[in-house]
C-alpha cells in the first residue's frame, strides 16, 4: 500500500461519506434536535432539581445545562457512531461493502478509512452543537473550542468503532432498533452524562455506579468536559484510547474472512 | 495453455459447517480466454466467486490470480482482478462517472489519470454522454454496462463476471455478453462468466460445468456436446447435472 493510495482510498470513502451526510438533511437535523432538547427541555425541567456538587473541572458551583452540554456532545458522537454502523449493514445489504472490501488495500485499512470518515461526521455534528449550545450560555470559555477537539475526535473514534464492531453482528437493517434499546440507551443513561456519578453512589444504586464508572461512554464525557476547560483527564483519555483500539481490532477480526464472524456464518460481506 | 494461466484454482473446498460448498474444485483460466462456468442454482457460483474475490478464505486449495497467491498476496492479487457481482453494487445516489471514481480511488487511481480511465471505459461502452446522471437514472441493463466500465477502470487481467446477467432483458443480456466477448479479443482480458443459462456459453472457448459443488466437466462447449452425446449445449448440461456424478474431460 502506497501512500497515495492509502489517500485515495481514505479519499474515497470519506468523501462517499460526507456526499451522503449532505443530502440527508434530516440526519443533520435529528442530530442537532435530539440534544438540543435534552439541553432546552430536560435541563430546564431539572434545573433545580439537581444540586451539583464543585467537582473537577468546574471551580464553582454550576447550572445543570452547564453540566450535561459535555454528556450531550458525548451524545451526539454516540449515536453517530451508530449511524455509521447502520451505514456499513446498509453498505452490506446494498452490495457496496463487497466493492470495499474487494479494494486492493489491506482490510483493516478499509475499515479505518470508513472509521475516519465517520469519526469526522461526528466532529462536524458536535461542533454544530456546540454552536447551538453556546446560544443558551453553557459557560463554555472560547479556548475550550479548540481544546475539545481532540476530546471529541477521540470519543468519535471510540464510538464509531464501537459501530463498527456492532455491524459485524447486525445482521439486518430491521435488527438496528434493537441496537438502540440495547446499546444506546444503557451507554448514555449508565454514564456521568446526565448526572455525576458521585450522585449514584450517593443514592446506593452501587451497581449502577460501578457500571456506570466502568462504561467507556462515561470516560468519553469526562474526557470532553475536562477538555471543554481546558483540562487533561488521563484516566479518561487512557479508557477511551484503549475501548477504541479494542473495539476497532475486534471489528477487523469480525471482518477477516478467514478468522470473525462472517466466517462462521457463511454470509457474505 | 503453455504460458501461466491468469486465474489458477487448484483443488479448492470450502464448507459451511457440516455442509461442503465446494469439493475439490479445480479450473483455469488463460490469457485472452473466456471461460463460462455453468451450474444450476445451488452448484456453488457463488460461494467460488466470493473465494475468487477475497471475500472469504478457502478451507483448502489454491487461487492465484497472475501467477499470485490470493492467500499470501491478497492485495497485490486482487488490483489484478475486476469483478462485476450478481448483486448490484452501485451507489444509486451518486452519479455515473462518481460510482467509477469512487472504484478508481479504492484502487489507487486519481487525478488526470483517473478521468481518463473513466471517461474512455465510459465512451467504449456508449454511456459517455451519461456521465454525469445519477445511476438512479439509469435502466437496468446500461446499470449493468456501468458496473463492468467500473470494474475496467483500473484494467484488471482478469474479470469475473458473477450472473451478470440476471435481472436484464435479452437484449441487454445479449449486449452485455458481446460487450466482455469484444473486450477478451481486443485487451486479451481472461474472463470467468458464471451462469446457470446455457445460450450465454455457447461462443466460450471453455465451458466448466459446476454442480453441487464439484466440477463435473471442462472442455470446449463442443467437447462437452459430444462427451454428453446431446443434441445441444443445453441437452449435454441438462443431462450432466441430472445427477451428482464426476466426469472430466
Amino acid at each position: 500500500m502506497t501512500l497515495t493510495h492509502a489517500w485515495l482510498a481514505l479519499h474515497a470513502v470519506a468523501g462517499r461519506e460526507i456526499a451522503k451526510f449532505v443530502r440527508q438533511y434530516g440526519r443533520l437535523l435529528s442530530s442537532l434536535v435530539r440534544p438540543s432538547l435534552w439541553l432546552i427541555v430536560f435541563a430546564a425541567g431539572f434545573q433545580n432539581v439537581f444540586g451539583v456538587a464543585i467537582i473537577p473541572p468546574y471551580d464553582s458551583y454550576i447550572e445543570y445545562r452547564v453540566y450535561i452540554a459535555p454528556g450531550l456532545l458525548g451524545m451526539v458522537l454516540l449515536f453517530n457512531g451508530m449511524q455509521s454502523s447502520l451505514s456499513m449493514v446498509y453498505d452490506r445489504e446494498m452490495g457496496m461493502m463487497r466493492l470495499l472490501l474487494t479494494a486492493p488495500l489491506p482490510r483493516w485499512y478499509l475499515l479505518f478509512c470508513k472509521l475516519m470518515a465517520g469519526t469526522v461526521l461526528s466532529v462536524l455534528q458536535a461542533y454544530a452543537f456546540l454552536a447551538i449550545a453556546a446560544l443558551f450560555e453553557v459557560g463554555i470559555p472560547l479556548a475550550g473550542w479548540l481544546t475539545v477537539l481532540p476530546a471529541l475526535f477521540a470519543g468519535g473514534l471510540m464510538l464509531g468503532a464501537l459501530g463498527l464492531l456492532l455491524s459485524v453482528y447486525i445482521k439486518q437493517l430491521e435488527n438496528f432498533a434493537g441496537t438502540m434499546n440495547f446499546v444506546i440507551f444503557p451507554m448514555f443513561f449508565v454514564s456521568s452524562a446526565l448526572y455525576p456519578l458521585w450522585k449514584l453512589r450517593e443514592s446506593g444504586a452501587e451497581i449502577v455506579w460501578q457500571l456506570a464508572s466502568l462504561n467507556p461512554f462515561t470516560h468519553a464525557v469526562e474526557l470532553i468536559r475536562f477538555a471543554l476547560y481546558g483540562q487533561f483527564n488521563l484516566t479518561a483519555c487512557l479508557v477511551v484510547i484503549g475501548s477504541a483500539l479494542t473495539f476497532f481490532v475486534a471489528a477487523v477480526l469480525g471482518y477477516d474472512p478467514g478468522r470473525g464472524l462472517l466466517r462462521r456464518s457463511g454470509r457474505p460481506a | 495453455m503453455a504460458e501461466q494461466p491468469l486465474l489458477d484454482v487448484e483443488q479448492v473446498s470450502k464448507s459451511y459447517g457440516p455442509r461442503k460448498a465446494l469439493d475439490g474444485v479445480s479450473l483455469q483460466v488463460g490469457r485472452g480466454e473466456f471461460v463460462a462456468l455453468l451450474g444450476p442454482n445451488g452448484a456453488g457460483k457463488s460461494t467460488l466467486f466470493q473465494l475468487l474475490s477475497g471475500l472469504f478464505v478457502a478451507d483448502g486449495g489454491s487461487i492465484r490470480i497472475g501467477g499470485l497467491d490470493l492467500r499470501t498476496h491478497m492485495t497485490a492479487a486482487l488490483a489484478r482482478l475486476g469483478v462485476v457481482f450478481q448483486q448490484p453494487t452501485l451507489d444509486l445516489d451518486l452519479g455515473v462517472a462518481a460510482n467509477l471514481r469512487y472504484h478508481a480511488r479504492l484502487h489507487g487511481l486519481g487525478g488526470r489519470h483517473a478521468r481518463e480511465r473513466i471517461d474512455a471505459e465510459l465512451a467504449r461502452l456508449g454511456l459517455a454522454e451519461r456521465a454525469q446522471e445519477p445511476a438512479r437514472a439509469l435502466s437496468g441493463g446500461n446499470r449493468r454496462k456501468v458496473e463492468l466500465a467500473r470494474a475496467l477502470v483500473h484494467q484488471p487481467e482478469v474479470l469475473l463476471m458473477d450472473e451478470a446477467t440476471v435481472g436484464l432483458d435479452f437484449a441487454s443480456r445479449r449486449q452485455l455478453l458481446d460487450d466482455v466477448h469484444a473486450l477478451v479479443a481486443s485487451r486479451g482480458v481472461g474472463v470467468l462468466w458464471a451462469s446457470h443459462l446455457v445460450d450465454e456459453a455457447e461462443g466460450a472457448d471453455r465451458v466448466v460445468v459446476l454442480h453441487l459443488g464439484h466440477v463435473l466437466f471442462t472442455g470446449t462447449p463442443a467437447e462437452l456436446v459430444a462427451h454428453c452425446g446431446a443434441a445441444d449445449l443445453a441437452a449435454a448440461f441438462l443431462q450432466l447435472t441430472a445427477g451428482g456424478g464426476r466426469h472430466a474431460a
